[in-house]
């Protein structure tokens, strides 16, 4: 659309930037704030420069952590893509089936996010819920509150739960905006299932994959709640992802300049991350 | 192949119901049986759980409390975000796409960066522990995305509509809100029904602000932790109750749920 410059659109903007400035600028200065200064309570500060940004970024403890929430965050995409754009080409297009799927796929997307937590251990405890029960039944040596490994399939097991449907959903509405000519012509030529999905509905999903890819990044490399209530970080420190060490940090030991210096590296991470998908996309709007 | 197509869908579903399920399944048994006995239905079906939280002042406030500052968020955002929107859907301003980043650069900001100075901040201005609080701190992330699905609904909209109007002699406010908001309803109730889910779902930053007076029910589970053990019976009959908002909610957009994805906005 070609839009008229307007310096008084300004006047309608106002609210919001008030709102979110409000909100995000004064917080976020005070992190700035403590980043760089050693507090000693009662509001005594002293300058203390870089020191903390050098502390973080070199610190063991950041690098497991930072590599714990990559790893994390790079399965987790790995599986949920995938997954969701396949159970959204089989969802039906018409009929009963659709309200039906369309409501009881989007149910776990409004839990709240400490109930999903607590759901999932209770499911998934070894000797009352129905997950440990039945694979251990079935003969695996399942404990996610002991074994490290357990614990990590569990919670991919639990975000799997939790967010596939929103790419589902995503890729659902990307293959309702086909038109039927597209594939009335799909089938005069005789192209095979794999070319239809190929030619057609991949390059028209691409907009909404970017947006759920993008979204699955920001969502699952901030996550902190549901992995807090499942395991709290545990055993020892393995599923502790950044956002519950920085927790950790800020509010269990507060330990407020490192945690400052932590949060704006962390932010500064996916900002950039962000910023780089952002301009794809417009790039991509641009072009079609 | 084609005939066995709705058994992915299928599938999935069940997989996702099953942990609600057991849920639900849980809910309705003693503390005691959860612990002593494993059973795949109740063998003792109680209601005990849900009547102690229907009697009990901390437990059902916490849900007047979770709906009060949601419901107020979700209009206070909405609000907020549509002049916004349609300054972005139709004008172009200086410094329109930076601010537009910026918007969302608070949706991607991690809320445990924002967990502290915001205790902090709301304290000092007298807001920590109140409904108001926990609402505007959800502004953080509801705006830029109300802003972003609503900004798409607008440009859906032609201009021509606009003009038009104002050819007919409607001053702004009446073309407004008599004609335009009327056609972007089903966009607004989109924009709702997800400003609506994630203040809803949020809870590390309402935890953080608030101790009792506005304690969301989500953190006054985190409560049956701590006294005599893991009351789980109560926890999961506490649990199941914070899905029936969502289900309502879903079950009156899920016409529309589909094509607000479709503009591939969320």
């Amino acid at each position: 659309m070609n839009k008229t410059i307007n310096q008084k659109a300004w006047l309608f903007v106002i609210p919001v930037f008030v709102l979110v400035a409000f909100n995000a600028a004064i917080p976020l200065m005070t992190v700035v704030n403590y980043s760089f200064q050693e507090t000693f309570g009662n509001n005594v500060f002293a300058w203390e420069g870089t020191r903390w940004f050098k502390q973080i970024l070199l610190s063991e403890r950041f690098h497991a952590a930072l590599g714990r929430q990559i790893a994390f965050t790079f399965i987790i995409l790995l599986i949920q893509i995938p997954l969701g754009i396949g159970i959204a080409l089989t969802m039906p297009k018409k009929g009963w089936g659709v309200p039906v799927c369309l409501i009881l796929m989007s149910m776990p997307l409004l839990i709240p996010w400490n109930v999903v937590g607590a759901m999932w251990n209770i499911f998934a405890l070894p000797d009352i819920g129905f997950l440990g029960y039945t694979l251990n039944a079935i003969g695996f040596d399942y404990n996610f509150t002991q074994q490290p490994g357990d614990a990590w399939f569990t919670t991919i097991l639990m975000d799997v739960w939790h967010w596939t449907s929103l790419v589902v959903l995503l890729s659902y509405a990307g293959l309702n905006s086909i038109q039927p000519a597209y594939y009335q012509a799909a089938e005069i030529d005789g192209a095979s299932r794999w070319a239809i999905f190929r030619y057609i509905e991949l390059p028209k999903m691409k907009k909404v994959l970017t947006l759920a890819i993008l979204l699955r990044f920001m969502d699952s490399f901030m996550i902190y709640t549901e992995p807090f209530v499942l395991t709290g970080g545990g055993p020892g420190n393995t599923t502790a992802f950044l956002s519950i060490d920085l927790v950790k940090m800020a509010l269990g030991q507060f330990d407020l300049g490192p945690a400052a210096a932590m949060s704006l590296i962390y932010f500064f991470i996916v900002l950039l991350v962000c910023w780089v998908f952002y301009n794809l996309m417009m790039k991509n709007e641009a072009r079609s | 192949m084609k005939k066995y197509k709705w058994l992915i869908p299928t599938l999935y579903i069940v997989f996702l119901m099953l942990p609600i399920y057991w849920l639900i399944n849980m809910s309705f048994k003693t503390t005691t049986e959860i612990i002593n006995t494993y059973s795949l239905w109740p063998q003792k079906f109680t209601t005990e759980n849900y009547v102690k939280i229907f009697t009990d002042s901390t437990w059902y406030m916490g849900y007047v409390n979770s709906i009060t500052y949601t419901v107020f968020n979700t209009i206070l955002s909405v609000a907020a975000a549509l002049p916004a929107a349609y300054a972005f859907s139709r004008y172009k301003f200086l410094g329109d796409k930076h601010l537009f980043f910026w918007l969302l650069t608070n949706r991607m900001a991690p809320p445990a960066v924002f967990a502290l100075p915001f205790f902090q901040f709301y304290s000092s201005v007298n807001l920590f522990d109140t409904h108001i609080a926990v609402a505007l701190s959800h502004c953080l992330f509801n705006i830029p995305l109300a802003v972003w699905i609503l900004e798409g609904f607008m440009s859906a909209v032609p201009k021509e509509l606009d003009e038009t109007a104002y050819v007919d002699g409607y001053s702004f406010g009446r073309f407004f809100f008599k004609i335009f908001v009327p056609t972007i309803a089903a966009g607004i109730g989109i924009t709702m029904f997800f400003c609506f889910m994630f203040s809803w779902v949020e809870l590390l930053l309402a935890k953080t602000l608030t101790a009792t007076a506005a304690k969301p029910i989500a953190a006054t589970m985190t409560r049956t932790a701590s006294t005599s053990g893991y009351e789980l019976g109560l926890l999961a009959a506490a649990g199941t109750l914070t899905i029936i908002p969502g289900a309502i909610v879903i079950y009156f957009v899920k016409n529309y749920i589909a094509k607000g994805f479709a503009m591939g906005r969320v």
